[in-house]
């Protein structure tokens, strides 16, 4: 097995897990999502139109929900500092850590969206346009996510410095995320414009995410 | 192989740990640092492995692989054990096995050399500190590379454990590796060099 491909591996281990992240997020994100209609009241024409706001903002939460112990996890035990010393390069293995956490916190989101959809009164389409939405926006929180998690990896109460220094950054992702899922429901702009830079983020983010986010942890070395 | 130290400084934050250090490893010897808490013996050997910056003087491998760094020929055994609770003691070794390159790993030899194979399928958070030391010490067996950093490597371990390791040792310079360890007692190296750290030159 190549080094990567043990580290992915493991790391969607220990997600899967009990006391692991993946199911957590997953549970936070119905949570979230099932007490709107509670709060809001029985309005189908409200709660379809605030729908993909909904969803995209309990996606976004729950995906940072465990991201603060990526990189802390493995800095407690000792695991850091002989992942450092490996082979690979940092960039490729926070990559690999990214895409760990993606498919098991992100992924599952994408696929309970759908369902969890039909309790805010979203049609077939609005559904297909918010799925896929999700699909491409998820990834970008996570890669934006693992910037904060690298620089909250010294510090023992790192979840809210987390929450303080990525949830900015997610504010793009979460604009042009909210506004194709709407543009396909209600229009008047056309769903490819606000998703094709949606995607432009997301492919910045993947390339950004990782080196900004190894650059944070070799400066913590000290 | 030859490991060298030429003058090595070490800076932490505003505090200088120590200075003028040297030392020189062949295969086959090991290296002993003694030292009062504090005095840097943890430090230089992480500066080894290129985790601490190196504040002044040099280090040098000769005979090595010079394609790769010294640390990727090094074994690290640090104070943190470097397991995850959640995973099987045959799957943390095996993702170290993974992680450092060995493509099909046995497991079952380095797991037996260090008395757990019994154990391989038990999750590690229900290990005592010794087992997890001892989990710790397989990775060394488990992929092979010339040059072993110990850090305390006995703390923890029982009397026939610490027998174990000290075999495992000379078996390693035996076979041409070379070993540094941090100690504040005989860790069961015989014919080793000394090194003091945080006495006044």
């Amino acid at each position: 097995m190549t080094p990567l491909a043990a580290l992915l591996v493991r790391d969607m281990r220990i997600a899967l897990r009990v006391g692991g992240g993946a199911l957590m997020g997953v549970l936070f994100f119905l949570v979230v999502v099932t007490l709107i209609p509670f709060a809001v009241g029985p309005d189908l024409v409200l709660l379809k139109r605030i729908g993909p706001a909904i969803l995209w903002l309990a996606g976004l939460l729950a995906s940072l929900l465990a991201l603060d112990r990526l990189f802390a996890g493995d800095r407690d035990d000792g695991s850091l500092d002989l992942i450092l010393m490996g082979r690979a390069p940092l960039e490729l293995v926070v990559a690999v850590k990214g895409l760990a956490h993606w498919l098991t916190t992100g992924l599952p989101l994408v696929i309970s969206a759908p369902v969890i959809g039909l309790l805010l009164n979203l049609d077939l389409r609005a559904e297909g346009a918010l799925m896929l939405t999700l699909l491409v926006g998820t990834p970008a929180l996570t890669f934006i996510g693992l910037i904060g998690a690298a620089i909250a990896v010294t510090l023992r109460r790192g979840g809210l410095l987390l929450a303080v220094i990525v949830l900015p950054l997610t504010v793009p992702i979460l604009i042009f995320g909210v506004a194709a899922a709407n543009a396909a429901v209600t229009g008047p702009i056309p769903f490819g414009t606000p998703f094709t830079i949606l995607c432009a983020l997301t492919l910045a983010s993947l390339v950004v995410g990782p080196f900004a986010a190894a650059a944070a942890l070799r400066q913590e070395m000290e | 192989m030859r490991l060298t130290g030429i003058d090595l400084a070490c800076q932490r934050g505003e505090r200088g740990v120590f200075a003028n250090v040297g030392f020189a490893v062949e295969s086959g010897q090991a290296l002993t640092i003694s030292g009062r808490n504090g005095a840097g013996k943890s430090s230089l050997l992480r500066m080894i492995v290129g985790l601490l910056p190196i504040a002044a003087g040099r280090l040098a491998l000769e005979g090595g692989d010079p394609e790769l760094s010294i640390a990727e020929q090094a074994h690290y055994l640090g104070h943190q054990d470097a397991l995850k609770g959640s995973l099987s003691v045959a799957e943390n070794l095996g993702f170290w096995a993974g992680f450092f390159g060995l493509r099909l790993a046995d497991l079952h030899v380095p797991l037996a050399t260090v008395g757990l194979a019994g154990l391989a399928g038990l999750p590690a958070a229900y290990l005592s500190a010794g087992q997890r030391r001892r989990l710790s010490i397989a990775r060394l067996i488990a992929v092979p590379r010339p040059i072993w950093l110990l850090d305390e490597p006995t703390s923890t371990l029982d009397a026939a454990a610490q027998h174990r390791l000290a075999e495992l040792m000379a078996a390693h310079l035996a076979g041409g590796g070379l070993i540094l360890a941090a100690s504040h007692g005989s860790i069961g190296l015989s014919g080793a060099q000394e090194l003091r750290l945080g006495e006044a030159p």
